[in-house]
C-alpha cells in the first residue's frame, strides 16, 4: 500500500531557507473555508477546474489593488455558488442568472464599493441574458467575469447557449446541431455591439501565456472599477475536465483547440466612453415638476409634524372608483409637506370595472419598497376589498370602510373599522363620483396623517373644473364631517361597524 | 552547488493531483508523487533542482493555496537576517 503523504510537499533537499515568497494564497481568501467538515483547505471544484484559476485571479487583483474592503462580490448559481465560501469580502449570492441586476442594486446603493459579478455561461448566458445585456446597455459600473465553459456544469452537463457546434452534451447527445439549437451565443461581441461599455475582452485558461493575459484583463477590469470608469466584462474560456470527460491537461488543450477558434480571443471594447455628465438629482423637484408653483413647494411642512416615522396605506376598490386617485392624492400631499413618499399602482387587466388597489407610503425616510404589505391604514371602497385585504392590515392599524355597516359574517380583530358611507354622501353632495374625497377626507380626520388644506391645494391644482372642485371641497368636508360627527374621537368601532 | 534561483513548496492538503503544475512549468522540474494523499490523489511535488521561481504553475494550479513559490532572497536583505548562502559567499 502507497505510503500516505502529510504536510507541505517539499523536496527534502530544497530547503526554502534563504528563500522569499513571492506567490502564495492571497489574503482576499479566507484562511479556512468553513463549508465542508473535512478538507477546509481544499475549494470544492473538481481538479483541474478553471475556477480556481479565476478565483485566483480575481484575489490576487484585489489584493494588489487595495480593495478588499471595498469589494462586494456577487456570486451565482452553478458550480461557483460557493464563491462567497472562499473570498473575504463582501459577499451576495442571487437567483439564477440576476447577478448584473443585483450588482446593479449593490452599486447604485453603495456608490463607493467595487462590485464584481461572478458567473458562468449558464447563468449569464440562458437564464440570466436579460439582465447581463440590460445591465451592460446602462453601463452600470460593475465588473462581470463570465466563466464560459461552453457546458453546465453543476448540473450534470447540459447544453449550454455557448456549447459548441457538434459538442456532445447530455441534451445534445449527438452533438450541436445549429438548425435544432441555434449556433453558440458569443456574448462579448453581443456585449460590444453596445455603447456603454468601457472594456471588453475575452481570455482563456487554455496555455501559459493566455493565463497571464486574463490575470491582466481581470486586473484592469477592477482597476476600471476602483476609477468608477462603467461596465467591465471579461469572458474567460474555461476547461471542464470533469463534464467533458477529459483529464485536466486534455481539457486545458481543448480550450485551446476548440474553444478558442469557435470564441476569439479579443479586446472587444477598451475606451473610456463620453457619458453626458448629468448625474446630479434634477434641479426641480418632483413636486415643484408637478405643479410648478416655486414658492409653495420650496416651504413644505416640515416633516417633524407628522406623527409617524412611516406610513403604509393601502388603498382598494372597484375600478373606477377612484381608487388610484385616491392614493395619487394622498402621495402628492405627502410630497408637499415634505416627505417621502410612493404610490405603487395595482395594474390588473382590469383596469375598468374590476378591483383596483394602490399601495402609498408616507414616511420620513427614503422609501427602500413601495409595497405595503402590511398596511396600517387600509381602505376599502367595497366588500370584496374588505374581504381580501382585511387581514394585511397591521396589528392596531385602522381600516375605513367606504359602506355604512359590516357584512353580517366579518369579523377582524387586530384592527379597529370605521364605517363611511361614502357613496351616498358623495351622491347626496351631487355625484357619486367624489366618493373618493368623501374618503380622503374621513381618511385625514380619522389619521390626522396629512392636513386638510394640502389635500385642497393638491385639488385645487388637478381639478381644473371650478364646479367640480366645489364639490370636491365640500366632499372632503363631508368625509371629515362624518368621522368628527359619526364616531367620536378615540372611540372603537365595533366589528359590526357600531360605534360606542 | 549552486542554490537554484527559485523554489516551491506544495500543500497536501490542497493540492488534488490534477497535474496542470506538472505541464505548465518551463523547466519541467515537477512531477506527481508515486503516493497517494489521504484522500487519494497523487500530490504534485517539485524534483529539487531547476526551479526559476516563475511562477507559472502557480497561476495554472486552480488551488488558492497548494503553491508556494520562492525566489532566491537578495543578498543584501538575507545578510541583514543572516542568511545561510550570505555567509558562504
Amino acid at each position: 500500500m502507497a505510503r500516505e503523504l502529510v504536510g507541505i510537499n517539499a523536496h527534502p533537499e530544497a530547503s526554502t531557507d534563504g528563500y522569499e515568497v513571492v506567490h502564495s494564497k492571497s489574503e482576499v481568501f479566507y484562511p479556512v473555508y468553513e463549508r465542508k467538515t473535512d478538507l477546509k483547505h481544499q475549494t470544492h471544484y473538481c481538479a483541474g477546474c478553471g475556477h480556481g484559476v479565476v478565483h485566483k485571479l480575481i484575489a490576487e487583483a484585489i489584493e494588489e489593488l487595495g480593495l478588499q474592503d471595498r469589494t462586494i462580490l456577487v456570486s451565482p448559481v452553478g458550480c461557483s455558488v460557493f464563491a462567497y465560501y472562499y473570498f473575504d469580502v463582501g459577499n451576495v449570492q442571487v437567483a439564477h442568472g440576476r447577478a448584473p441586476a443585483a450588482a446593479t442594486g449593490l452599486h447604485r446603493a453603495c456608490p463607493d464599493k467595487v462590485v464584481i459579478a461572478y458567473q458562468g455561461d449558464g447563468d449569464l448566458a440562458a437564464i440570466g441574458t436579460a439582465e447581463i445585456i440590460h445591465a451592460a446597455n446602462r453601463g452600470e459600473k460593475i465588473a462581470v467575469f463570465f466563466v464560459n465553459n461552453a457546458i453546465y456544469g453543476m448540473t450534470g452537463g447540459q447544453m449550454a447557449p455557448t456549447t459548441l457546434v457538434d459538442q456532445k452534451s447530455t441534451t445534445s447527445p449527438w452533438g450541436r446541431r445549429p438548425v435544432n439549437e441555434g449556433f453558440p451565443l458569443h456574448m462579448a461581441e453581443m456585449l460590444s455591439s453596445l455603447q456603454a461599455p468601457v472594456y471588453i475582452e475575452r481570455v482563456a485558461l487554455s496555455d501559459n501565456k493566455n493565463i497571464m493575459k486574463a490575470r491582466r484583463a481581470v486586473r484592469k477590469a477592477l482597476e476600471l472599477q476602483r476609477d468608477g470608469a462603467g461596465f467591465s466584462f471579461v469572458e474567460i474560456l474555461s476547461p471542464c475536465p470533469t463534464i467533458w470527460g477529459k483529464d485536466p491537461v486534455e481539457a486545458k488543450r481543448w480550450v485551446a483547440e476548440k474553444m478558442i477558434p469557435n470564441f476569439p480571443l479579443e479586446v472587444f471594447r477598451d475606451h473610456k466612453i463620453e457619458l453626458p455628465t448629468n448625474n446630479a438629482p434634477p434641479h426641480k423637484t418632483v413636486a415643484e415638476l408637478i405643479e410648478g408653483k416655486r414658492e409653495e413647494a420650496a416651504a413644505p411642512a416640515p416633516a417633524s409634524a407628522h406623527h409617524y416615522r412611516e406610513l403604509g396605506i393601502k388603498i382598494a376598490g372597484f375600478g373606477g372608483q377612484g381608487v388610484l386617485l385616491l392614493g395619487q392624492l394622498l402621495a402628492e400631499m405627502g410630497m408637499r409637506e415634505g416627505l417621502e413618499v410612493s404610490w405603487l399602482p395595482s395594474y390588473g387587466p382590469e383596469m375598468r370595472s374590476g378591483s383596483a388597489h394602490c399601495q402609498v407610503w408616507l414616511s420620513k425616510e427614503k422609501i427602500g419598497s413601495p409595497l405595503v404589505s402590511h398596511p396600517q391604514v387600509l381602505v376599502a371602497m367595497n366588500e370584496m376589498s374588505l374581504r381580501k385585504f382585511a387581514s394585511e392590515v397591521a396589528p392596531g392599524g385602522i381600516i375605513l370602510y367606504g359602506r355604512d355597516q359590516l357584512p353580517e359574517d366579518f369579523t377582524i380583530s387586530q384592527a379597529q373599522v370605521v364605517c363611511i358611507p361614502a357613496s351616498e354622501i358623495a351622491d347626496r353632495l351631487g355625484s357619486a363620483k367624489v366618493g373618493n374625497v368623501v374618503m380622503v377626507g374621513a381618511l385625514l380626520e380619522a389619521t390626522e396623517c396629512l392636513h386638510t388644506t394640502t389635500a385642497m391645494k393638491v385639488l385645487e391644482a388637478k381639478v381644473k373644473n371650478a364646479n367640480l372642485l366645489e364639490l370636491d371641497r365640500q366632499a372632503l368636508e363631508a368625509g371629515r364631517i362624518y368621522i368628527d360627527h359619526h364616531v367620536a374621537v378615540g372611540a372603537v368601532a365595533q366589528a359590526d361597524g357600531f360605534t360606542q | 552547488m549552486g542554490q537554484a534561483r527559485g523554489n516551491i513548496t506544495i500543500d497536501i492538503e490542497e493540492c488534488k493531483g490534477c497535474g496542470l503544475c506538472v505541464e505548465c512549468c518551463p523547466p519541467k522540474c515537477l512531477e506527481l508523487a508515486p503516493e497517494l494523499s489521504r484522500y487519494g490523489a497523487h500530490p504534485a511535488r517539485y524534483s529539487g533542482e531547476g526551479c526559476t521561481g516563475c511562477g507559472i504553475c502557480f497561476y495554472c494550479c486552480p488551488e488558492p493555496g497548494a503553491i508556494i513559490v520562492y525566489r532566491l532572497a537578495p543578498l543584501k536583505a538575507v545578510a541583514a537576517q543572516g542568511g545561510d548562502h550570505a555567509t558562504a559567499l
